[in-house]
């Protein structure tokens, strides 16, 4: 036996739900004894939901990004602003240091998720040893930042509540805000579906 | 930081609880008791296997009351005001997300009520139910329910980045408006404060801290 056993060579589970030590009774759908959840070795489909939702998470994206996520009308002058202009303005006119937080979150951390779960999902796919603690840990970081990207779907329901004069001045929420919002909770559920355990799974030649 | 890592089990002999398994990798550890700020980690894959867990039930239960407190002000109160002509416009989180749902944005409406408003308050009351209980020694009707939805909605909160949110509107709307922070941001500032608090809690030890019924298997 190796010198840090893993749940399946005991013959154990831990529940995914409430974090209960079971026995592994290699019955297809057993259930915790303490909370009811059906308890699998690992999450059910993960790979393939991952990447389903990372699929619609991305062409999504596409749409959150072109299109306006909302239109500041003033004495009939319209000016629609996407993600990308809405940083941009802050930068110039407002306070550099909010652009670049903006920018993380709407910008940076969604293209990241892209990026590192299909990385991972790569690399389980190939069963390689490459790097295991780091994706680890890069699985960690996105689902620890991952809620943070809603922040410029809040900015644009704060500003369109706060600016409302009719004719005078108006802030309307765009199309891009749904499609970004969408983008937000479907990169969350991908990154819920993936099972990081998967990341240890392949054949260990040494420990 | 000198954290003590758990020695891997061998065997499962004694209950079960004496284990524990990393949810990131599957290791299996013999559980150890844990001194005041201690962080037992995995030794495969680093994640955090368990805190110390200093704030008791007590403490836990008047945590969620303050909680309570601070999230009615939060949304009694306004969070924004905006001047122009001598008139005060105020925003409330209510306002905010009825104004989208009439904008036509309803997704982004539901979105906001759900993560703003419907998750963080069903969590509380969820806990607060659950401690009530817990206080009389006993669990409470529907406990293992509630701890599944309590499980599920965990990651569904999201009133930090709102006060986020709050910050760069009032930067931006400054650009051409009179917008000045108003009580009700305080409010969620503390709120957000008091979630930071919360996110060091595991919740998942209420299922060993407060006994089953003598009923229940």
């Amino acid at each position: 036996m190796s010198a840090m056993p893993r749940a399946h060579e005991l013959g154990l589970i831990g529940c995914h739900v409430c974090g209960l030590v079971c026995r592994d009774t290699q019955i297809p759908d057993a259930a915790c004894p303490r909370c009811g959840s059906a308890l699998h070795r690992r999450k059910p489909n993960s790979r393939m939901r991952t990447w389903a939702l990372l699929i619609a998470a991305f062409i999504l994206y596409i749409p959150a990004n072109v299109m306006p996520i909302m239109r500041t009308a003033s004495l009939g002058d319209a000016d629609d602003n996407t993600i990308l202009s809405g940083v941009i303005e802050l930068w110039v006119k407002g306070s550099p240091g909010l652009a670049v937080i903006v920018f993380t979150a709407s910008i940076v951390v969604p293209m990241m998720k892209f990026l590192v779960l299909s990385t991972l999902l790569l690399a389980v796919h190939c069963g390689t040893n490459w790097a295991r603690i780091q994706r680890a840990r890069l699985y960690r970081l996105v689902e620890f930042i991952g809620y943070w990207s809603m922040l410029d779907v809040f900015v644009v329901s704060l500003l369109t509540a706060l600016v409302q004069f009719g004719f005078f001045s108006e802030v309307e929420p765009l199309p891009g805000v749904v499609y970004f919002g969408l983008t937000v909770v479907l990169t969350m559920l991908a990154s819920m579906s993936f099972d990081p355990r998967l990341i240890w799974d392949c054949k260990e030649e040494d420990d | 930081m000198n954290p003590p890592t758990s020695h891997p089990g061998h065997v499962p002999s004694a209950s079960s609880s004496a284990l524990l398994i990393c949810e990131h990798c599957d290791t299996v550890y013999r559980r150890r008791s844990l001194a005041r700020g201690d962080v037992a980690r995995c030794a495969r894959c680093d994640a955090v296997l368990e805190r110390h867990q200093r704030i008791g039930l007590n403490a836990m239960l008047a945590l969620v009351a303050t909680v309570m407190v601070v999230f009615v002000l939060a949304n009694v109160w306004p969070i924004m005001t905006l001047g122009l002509n001598g008139e005060q416009i105020h925003t409330r989180l209510w306002g905010v997300i009825l104004m989208m749902w009439r904008q036509h944005a309803q997704v982004v409406a539901v979105l906001a009520a759900g993560t703003l408003f419907f998750f963080p308050l069903c969590k509380m009351l969820v806990l607060g139910w659950l401690l009530v209980h817990a206080q009389q020694g006993r669990r409470a009707p529907g406990f293992k329910q509630l701890m599944i939805v309590l499980h599920y909605i965990h990651p569904w909160t999201m009133s930090e980045v709102f006060v986020l949110g709050v910050l760069v509107s009032i930067v931006k709307a400054q650009l051409y408006f009179d917008v000045s922070p108003d009580t009700g941001v305080f409010a969620y500032a503390a709120l957000a404060g008091l979630i930071t608090i919360f996110s060091g809690i595991d919740l998942r030890r209420l299922w060993d801290t407060i006994p089953a019924a003598e009923n229940a298997s």
